[in-house]
C-alpha cells in the first residue's frame, strides 16, 4: 500500500455574494477530481502553471482547506473525514514547507519558539531543555548554526529561512512532507542548495515528499514520479524519466517546450508549442477536456467528453483522447504548416521529425534529434531536420 | 512620553508572546521605532504631545492665578460687550466672568487630556474585545464562526454608518449631562472603528502562511489566536488609538459646544471654554481662539504622530 493515496479529491470554494445574507453564486473548482499515490520513501513532483490548484491540493492533504469530495488516505487514515479533535494530533504526521519562507515564519517568534511550538503541542520532549536538544540536532541537519535559536526570522537570508521552515517540519518526524514551491522564492544559486538539502535529508532520514512546483526543472531532479496538473486535474503522470523522455500530453509538451536549453544550437531547433490564450478561470472551467481551449490538437470531441487519466503503457498515464494519434503524428496541429512543406508528407508517422525535449537536449545525444516542423514522435531521427529553419 | 510608554508596553507584550528571554528583543518594533525617530512629522507630533502631557501634569502648579476665582469680575461686562483682552497681568485676557484665561488654559489641559484618553480607552477596549471575538471566529471558527462574525460586523457597519456626532449626542441625551457622559459618548463612537480594525487586521493575519504553518503543526486554535494572530494584528490598532485621541478631543469639545459637556464650572476644560467663549465671539473673538487653537494643535500632534507610526509600521514600506 502506498503511504498516501488521494482518490477523486475535489476542493470547490463557494463564491458568495450578498449584503445581508450570503448566497452561494458559484464555485471555484480549484481541485477537481485528483487521484494519485505517493510511495513511502519516494518523491512525487506536482507541476502546473500558476493558479491550477497545486497549493490548494497540498493544503487539502493537510486539511488546511476543507475537502469537498474524495478521500485523502495517509497510512490507512482518511484525513478528509477525520474529526477535528483527532485531526489536530494527526497533523504531526503531515507537515508542510511553504513557498514564502519569510511569510511562513511568525516575525515575532524566535527560532527556538518556532521550532519547539509544534513539539510542545504534541507533547514531544519532556521539557524545554529536551526539546532544545532536539532542535539543535535538527538545526545541524539542515545546516544552520545552533546560535540561530535566539534569533528572529528577519535576521536570516532567504535560503536560511527556508531551512528553518524545513527544520520546523522535520522536528515532528512526519511521515509525509509537502513542499509547496519550496525554492521558487529563492535566488537561483540558492535553489540548488535547498533542493540538494531536501534530497540529502530524504536519504538520511527516509522521508517521503510531495513536491509542488510550477516549473519542471525544479522537480525533475528529485522526483520519482511526476504529475502534471492543469486547471484542477492531472493531465499526465509518469515516472520522472519517462515523462522527460516522452511527454505525451499536449500540455506537458507545451510546458517542456517553454524551457530554454543552454545550448544555442539545440535551442534554435527546439520545438516550441506556444499556448495561446490564458489559463481559463477555475470558476468557469471549459467543458470536456479542460485543455481544449488552448490545445493545438483539439478536436470536436474534446469539447464534449472529458478524457480520463489512463495508462498509456509502463505506468505512463495521460488524460487525452488522442494520445495515440498525437504520438504517431497522424493528427495535425492547428497552425502547423501544410504537410507538403514537410520533407516527406506522405508518411508523417515515420518522418515527421521529433521535438527535442529539453532534458534530451542537455545531453550530447540530443544533437541527433532535431526538430523541423515541431511535431512528431520524440526520439525519431530526422535527417532533413533543418527544413523548418529554412522556411 | 506617552509614545514611548505605549510602544514599549507592546514591545514587552510582543516579546512575551514570542516566548523568549529577550536578548535580541522584538526587533520589528525596534526597526519601526528607528524609522519613527527619523520622521519629521513624528518628531513634531511627539513634541506637541509631550508639551501637552507636560502641561496636563504641571498645569495647576504653574498657573499664575486660580482658574476659577472671578478675581477681575468688576472689569468685565459681558452684557455690554466690554471685555479685557491680553495684558501684562493676564496674558490671554479675561473671560466673561473675569477669570484669567491663561490660567484656565493651563489647568484645563489636564481635563482635556483625561477626556481624550478615557474616551479613547473606552472605544479601544470594548472595540478590541468585539474585534477579537469576531476576528477569531472568522479566521478559525469554521462555518459557525463565520456566522457570528457576519452578525457582529453587520452591527458595527450600521454603527459606523451613523454620523459619529449624532451617535454621541444620542448617547449623551440618554445619559444626561456629565463628564462621564461625554467620555462614554465619545468612546462609544470609537467602538466600531476599533472592532472593525482589529478584526480586519486579524483576518489578514489569519490567512497568512505562518498561521497555516501553526495549524499544520497541530497547535490549538485558541493558542494560535493569542500567540500568533493577535500580536501581529496590534500595530494598526495602536496607530488608530493615537489618531482617535485627536478625534476624541475634538468630539468632546463638540459635545461641550452643543451644551452636553461637563456642567461642573470648577474644572476648566478646553471644549467647555470654547463653547462658553463662542457666545461672545463678536465682541471678543480672542477668547474663543485660545482653546480652539490649543485643541487644533494637540489634535494635529496626535494625528501627525499616528500617521508617522502608520508609515513606520507598514510592512510594505519596510526595507
Ligand atoms: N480560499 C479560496 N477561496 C476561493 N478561491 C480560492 C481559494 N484559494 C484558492 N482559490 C482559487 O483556486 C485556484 C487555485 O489556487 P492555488 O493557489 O491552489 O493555485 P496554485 O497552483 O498554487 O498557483 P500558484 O502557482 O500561483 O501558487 C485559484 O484560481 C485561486 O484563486
Ligand atoms: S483531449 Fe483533446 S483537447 Fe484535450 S489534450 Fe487531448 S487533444 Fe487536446
Ligand atoms: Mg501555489
Amino acid at each position: 500500500m502506498s503511504l498516501l493515496e488521494l482518490d477523486g479529491v475535489k476542493v470547490h470554494f463557494p463564491v458568495r455574494k450578498g449584503l445581508l445574507f450570503n448566497r452561494t453564486v458559484g464555485h471555484v473548482y480549484a481541485v477537481d477530481g485528483i487521484s494519485l499515490k505517493v510511495e513511502a520513501g519516494q518523491t512525487y513532483g506536482l507541476v502546473g502553471e500558476s493558479g491550477c490548484g497545486k497549493t490548494t491540493l497540498g493544503r487539502a492533504v493537510l486539511r488546511l482547506v476543507d475537502v469537498t469530495d474524495g478521500s485523502v488516505v495517509l497510512d490507512g487514515t482518511d484525513v478528509a473525514k477525520l474529526p477535528e479533535k483527532e485531526l489536530r494530533t494527526f497533523r504531526r504526521r503531515l507537515q508542510m514547507v511553504f513557498q514564502d519562507p519569510l511569510g511562513s515564519l511568525n516575525p515575532r517568534q524566535n527560532i527556538e519558539s518556532i521550532l519547539s511550538e509544534g513539539m510542545a503541542a504534541h507533547g514531544i520532549g519532556a521539557d524545554q531543555d529536551e526539546r532544545r536538544e532536539r532542535i539543535r540536532d535538527i538545526l545541524a541537519k539542515v545546516g544552520l548554526p545552533s546560535n540561530a535559536l535566539s534569533r528572529y526570522p528577519h535576521e536570516f537570508s532567504g535560503g536560511q529561512r527556508q531551512r528553518i521552515g524545513i527544520a520546523r517540519a522535520l522536528v515532528l518526524e512526519p511521515d509525509l512532507i509537502i513542499c509547496d514551491e519550496p525554492v521558487s522564492a529563492l535566488d537561483v544559486s540558492i535553489q540548488a542548495q535547498v533542493i540538494n538539502l531536501l534530497e540529502e535529508l530524504q536519504e538520511s532520514m527516509g522521508l517521503t515528499y510531495l513536491v509542488i512546483a510550477h516549473d519542471l526543472a525544479v522537480v525533475r531532479h528529485i522526483s520519482d514520479v511526476i504529475g502534471v496538473m492543469y486547471l484542477g486535474s492531472l493531465v499526465e503522470e509518469a515516472p520522472s524519466d519517462a515523462l522527460y523522455e516522452e511527454p505525451l500530453h499536449p500540455y506537458t509538451r507545451a510546458l517542456m517546450s517553454a524551457v530554454p536549453v543552454p545550448d544555442p544550437e539545440v535551442e534554435d531547433r527546439r520545438e516550441r508549442i506556444l499556448l495561446h490564450g490564458d489559463l481559463p478561470s477555475p470558476a468557469n472551467p471549459p467543458s470536456g477536456c479542460r485543455f481544449h481551449t488552448r490545445c493545438p490538437w483539439a478536436q470536436p470531441k474534446c469539447a464534449e467528453e472529458r478524457p480520463e487519466l489512463t495508462d498509456a503503457g509502463g505506468g505512463h498515464k495521460v488524460a487525452c483522447h488522442f494520445t495515440g494519434e498525437i504520438k504517431a503524428g497522424t493528427l495535425r496541429r492547428a497552425g502547423e504548416p501544410e504537410p507538403s512543406a514537410a520533407p516527406e508528407p506522405s508518411a508523417p508517422a515515420k518522418t515527421v521529425p521529433p521535438q527535442a525535449p529539453a532534458p534530451e537536449a542537455e545531453t550530447p545525444e540530443a544533437e541527433a534529434s532535431e526538430g523541423s516542423s515541431g511535431e512528431g514522435k520524440p526520439g525519431a531521427k530526422a535527417p532533413g531536420a533543418k527544413a523548418s529553419g529554412e522556411k | 512620553m506617552s509614545l514611548v510608554s505605549t510602544t514599549s508596553k507592546i514591545d514587552r507584550l510582543a516579546q512575551l508572546t514570542a516566548g523568549t528571554e529577550t536578548s535580541s528583543g522584538a526587533s520589528l518594533w525596534r526597526e519601526a521605532m528607528r524609522r519613527l525617530r527619523r520622521s519629521k512629522p513624528a518628531l513634531i507630533g511627539g513634541v506637541v504631545i509631550a508639551a501637552f502631557v507636560l502641561l496636563a501634569v504641571i498645569g495647576p502648579w504653574i498657573a499664575p492665578y486660580s482658574p476659577t476665582d472671578q478675581t477681575w469680575r468688576g472689569e468685565v461686562f459681558s452684557n455690554r460687550g466690554e471685555f479685557v483682552g491680553a495684558r501684562a497681568e493676564n496674558w490671554f485676557g479675561l473671560d466673561h466672568l473675569g477669570r484669567d484665561v491663561f490660567s484656565r488654559m493651563l489647568v484645563g489641559a489636564r481635563q482635556t487630556l483625561l477626556v481624550g484618553v478615557v474616551s479613547m480607552l473606552i472605544g479601544l477596549l470594548v472595540g478590541a474585545v468585539i474585534g477579537l471575538v469576531s476576528g477569531a471566529a472568522a479566521t478559525l471558527g469554521g462555518r459557525f464562526g463565520q456566522r457570528i462574525d457576519d452578525l457582529v460586523m453587520r452591527v458595527t457597519d450600521i454603527l459606523l454608518a451613523l454620523p459619529s456626532l449624532l451617535l454621541a449626542v444620542s448617547v449623551a441625551a440618554v445619559m444626561g449631562q456629565s463628564l462621564t457622559t461625554v467620555m462614554i459618548a465619545v468612546g462609544v463612537v470609537q467602538i466600531p472603528v476599533f472592532a472593525r480594525l482589529l478584526r480586519g487586521s486579524m483576518l489578514a493575519q489569519g490567512g497568512s502562511d505562518y498561521v497555516l504553518a501553526a495549524r499544520s503543526l497541530g497547535i490549538r486554535k485558541r493558542r494560535i489566536v493569542v500567540t500568533q494572530i493577535l500580536p501581529n494584528s496590534l500595530s494598526p490598532v495602536i496607530v488608530q488609538a493615537t489618531l482617535s485621541l485627536a478625534t476624541a478631543i475634538i468630539e468632546a469639545a463638540a459635545l461641550s459646544y452643543l451644551g452636553l459637556g461637563n456642567p461642573d464650572p470648577s474644572v476648566p476644560e478646553w471644549g467647555v471654554m470654547l463653547s462658553q467663549a463662542e457666545r461672545f465671539f463678536d465682541n471678543e473673538p480672542m477668547m474663543s481662539m485660545y482653546p480652539a487653537v490649543a485643541i487644533i494643535i494637540t489634535a494635529l500632534g496626535f494625528t501627525l504622530l499616528g500617521e508617522a507610526m502608520r508609515e513606520a509600521l507598514d510592512p510594505k514600506l519596510r526595507g
